[in-house]
């Protein structure tokens, strides 16, 4: 088998008395879309945090593909793209700038980050003009689009995501979503998101690896996961999402 | 015009030169130094308390008191890097008011310093993270220009404290717009102190609305404004300090006077005298009495006078009274000796802390001589200037005649005289060649025991100046040629309360009394 994209061996992280990972082991292989799932607390943003070094393990070890023994936690955050929930877009800094600012931090020269920055706005369905905006005067979906592109700028072909459309309306959600899982596909991505949501999950991901208080319960595909094997606060996780589609079909008939 | 405006006005250049050239200098060294502080202190927790309280700490010195504890402090540094290295410097004026002023400036800078940079956005930080920033690039690409309108606002503190305190640096010698308030108040020139405090609030005013530009700039992030700040600024600053780069430094003499009225007048007789004989002359006005001869013996001024039983007590530290002569005699040898300072001779005149009280009340409660005040001081209360209790003189008599005063209280000079008119204060420690004991009928209580020294006003020269033969042709016409009559005429002229005379106008009048004006 081809080196995974990323792998994690028996990785614990603690803060203070507070054991948020414990023992993770995880491989990622190339072009997988990897969805974590579990409530608050479970451990799904620490471990996903440990990828690009945001957060240091206590023991164990990450390794990403293409990382040098010892290669500096920033150099290795710029080959990664990463998105989150408050997106974080640096508000002194306009739209392209924003965008660009990765490859800018690699040295890329002006007229190809300007280049770089038309083709992610068309990418993640921005007009043109948006570049010289203000991140403040942007709707809450299209700053998560700024977020999206802001990640993908310097070519990453590991994508990290915690909970990026948490924040949205169910339609925008529902639409960046959709918009994401194309873009994944058509770039050959490898990604990894965090989220709460179990629909969510089913709808995007390959595989669902399930955290609970710090340690990772099931993992597999959603078929694999409603599979007798797992235990049944898993597979009751799992079989919510075809619940809530039951009781809004009920629902909706009976209204009719 | 006003006469004493015009004068004001005349001396604004210097003044305010000064007072730029100080400010501005304190406020760059303290963002230079609080910035770097700041955000250290952002870092780490652990640095934030102890520096923080530190700054806080000193904010809770009076300025005062810490631009005079600079003094000392300096003085040390300055004899021993003399003895080490060969090479000494000046601690009187510029630098310790410089250190002072600087570590003022710098509570408000680092307290914004460190709410700017730890109150950007967590999202926003930990976006500089996952984009791949360096901790550095994330300070200075991100961190600190969203915390520059924070960190600016402080600087805008920083700025309007450090000119107000400023004016406080002229009591260590260093020339600034503080020179027209402290002289204003001892000569009681309103219109000086009022100027001082105009001058000084314009410019503070001025310096904030230009800091200010630069915040709002720095706010919006609009480059023109941020540019109109620094430009004004910098074009405000070299206009003010334009005028200083004409002052002879090399070649002038410095006379000093300490903070009272004939002091002001002996100083500007002095520096009439150097004038008329061709020579360049500044001044260092306001020194406090301790600071003044040492300040003398370190040759930061050339010339000043002071009193022989001041020198006797406080230089030379001793408590016995062999006689006016013998004073004035083994002066002369001790401080050549010590120090090297030249006694040029004495004026002709003395003036002694004296106890007085008015007329009056001194017949009502029979009192000639502080004997007689022994028995009823404890029903009285004691006026005193602002040094007279802690000087040794005072012990001196407190202990001679075994005085117990109800209360003891301290004033400005010419408050003091206002105390006692108005009653507030039964006896106050007056100066002898002082016009107000002529005018205000007040008696001098006489000194049986011969508890006060002699207090003969001297022409002092620093050591380095000692031989200069320019400056003391000029200065030795002076020796024994003022009396105390004439001086306290010269004194009154300056402290009564109507047409009252400046300091240059009484030494020009008592220079013609004396037969010494050309």
């Amino acid at each position: 088998m081809a080196e995974p994209a990323i792998a994690l061996e028996g990785v614990s992280v603690r803060y203070g008395t507070h054991l948020a990972l414990s023992d993770a082991s995880l491989a990622v292989g190339e072009g997988e879309f990897v969805a974590l799932v579990g409530g608050s607390g479970s451990g799904k943003t620490t471990l996903l945090k440990a990828v690009n070094g945001l957060v240091r393990p206590d023991a164990g070890t990450v390794r990403v593909a293409g990382a040098a023994e010892g290669e500096p936690a920033h150099l290795l955050r710029r080959r990664i793209g990463y998105v989150f929930q408050e997106i974080g877009l640096f508000p002194h800094l306009s739209v392209a700038e924003n965008i660009g600012i990765t490859p800018r931090l690699l040295g890329w020269d002006a007229a190809r980050i300007a280049e770089r920055v038309r083709d992610l706005l068309a990418l993640v369905d921005l007009p043109p003009e948006m570049a010289v905006r203000a991140p403040v005067a942007l709707s809450g979906g299209q700053r998560q689009r700024v977020g999206v592109a802001r990640a993908l700028a310097a070519e990453p072909k590991l994508m990290l995501m915690d909970e990026p459309f948490g924040a949205l309306d169910p339609l925008t959600r529902d639409a960046l979503g959709e918009d994401y899982r194309a873009l994944h596909g058509r770039l050959g991505l490898t990604t990894v998101m965090v989220t709460h949501d179990m629909t969510e999950a089913v709808l995007l991901a390959d595989r669902i690896v399930v955290l609970q208080a710090g340690r990772i319960v099931a993992d597999g595909t959603p078929a694999d996961l409603l599979s007798a094997q797992v235990e049944p606060g898993v597979r009751a996780l799992l079989q919510s999402p075809a619940r809530q589609a039951e009781r809004l079909r009920a629902r909706l008939a009976g209204a009719a | 015009m006003n006469a004493r405006l015009e004068a004001a006005f005349a001396l604004l250049p210097q003044y305010l030169g000064w007072h730029v050239l100080l400010s501005a200098s304190a406020l760059v060294l303290g963002v230079a130094l609080s910035l770097p502080l700041a955000i250290a202190a952002s870092r780490s927790r652990r640095l934030r308390w102890p520096l923080m309280a530190f700054a806080s700490l000193i904010q809770t010195i009076p300025s005062l008191a810490l631009l005079a504890l600079f003094y000392p402090l300096l003085l040390a540094i300055a004899a021993a890097s003399k003895a080490l290295t060969g090479q000494g410097f000046s601690a009187l004026g510029f630098l310790p008011s410089l250190l002072a002023l600087t570590l003022y400036s710098m509570l408000p800078i680092l307290r914004n310093g460190v709410a700017g940079i730890t109150g950007v956005d967590p999202a926003v930080v930990e976006a500089a993270d996952g984009v791949g920033m360096t901790s550095r690039q994330r300070l200075v690409q991100v961190e600190l220009p969203l915390a520059a309108p924070v960190i600016m606002a402080g600087v805008r503190t920083a700025a309007v404290w450090t000119i107000g305190a400023a004016t406080l640096s002229t009591p260590v010698g260093q020339t600034s717009l503080g020179n027209y308030i402290f002289s204003g108040l001892q000569t009681e020139n309103w219109v000086f102190v009022l100027f001082g405090c105009a001058a000084s609030a314009a410019l503070a005013l001025a310096a904030d609305q230009l800091l200010g530009l630069i915040e709002a700039g720095a706010a919006r992030r609009d480059v023109r404004r941020i540019a109109f700040g620094l430009i004004g600024l910098a074009a405000g600053v070299a206009a003010a300090i334009l005028p200083l780069a004409g002052l002879g430094r090399e070649t002038a003499y410095v006379v000093g006077a300490k903070n009272f009225s004939e002091q002001y007048i002996l100083a500007e007789l002095m520096g009439a005298r150097l004038r008329e004989a061709g020579a360049a002359v500044e001044r260092k006005d306001g020194l406090g009495s301790a600071v003044a001869y040492r300040a003398l013996a370190a040759g930061e001024i050339d010339a000043y006078v002071d009193y022989s039983g001041t020198l006797w007590t406080n230089v030379l530290n001793r408590q016995d009274n062999p006689g006016r002569e013998a004073v004035l005699r083994e002066l002369t040898v001790e401080l050549k000796r010590r120090d090297g300072v030249l006694v040029l001779g004495s004026l002709g005149f003395e003036n002694a802390y004296a106890l007085a009280m008015r007329g009056a009340r001194a017949r009502e409660l029979g009192v000639e001589s502080i004997a007689d005040l022994t028995a009823v001081a404890p029903g009285l209360t004691l006026g005193s200037d602002l040094e007279f209790l802690s000087r040794p003189e005072w012990k001196a008599v407190k202990g001679a005649y075994g005085l117990r005063f109800r209360t003891e209280r301290s004033y400005q000079p010419t408050f003091m005289y206002r105390a006692l008119a108005g009653g507030e204060a039964d006896v106050i420690s007056a100066f002898s060649s002082d016009g107000r004991i002529a005018a205000d009928r007040l008696v001098i209580l006489a000194d049986p025991k011969g508890a006060i020294p002699p207090y003969d006003a001297v022409v002092l020269v620093s050591p380095k100046r000692a031989g200069d033969a320019r400056l003391l042709a000029a200065l030795r016409p002076l020796i024994g040629r003022i009396g105390v009559a004439a001086m306290q005429r010269a004194n009154f002229s300056v402290d009564r309360d109507r047409d009252t005379a400046s300091p240059a106008q009484a030494a020009a009048a008592l220079a013609a009394e004396i037969g010494l004006s050309d």
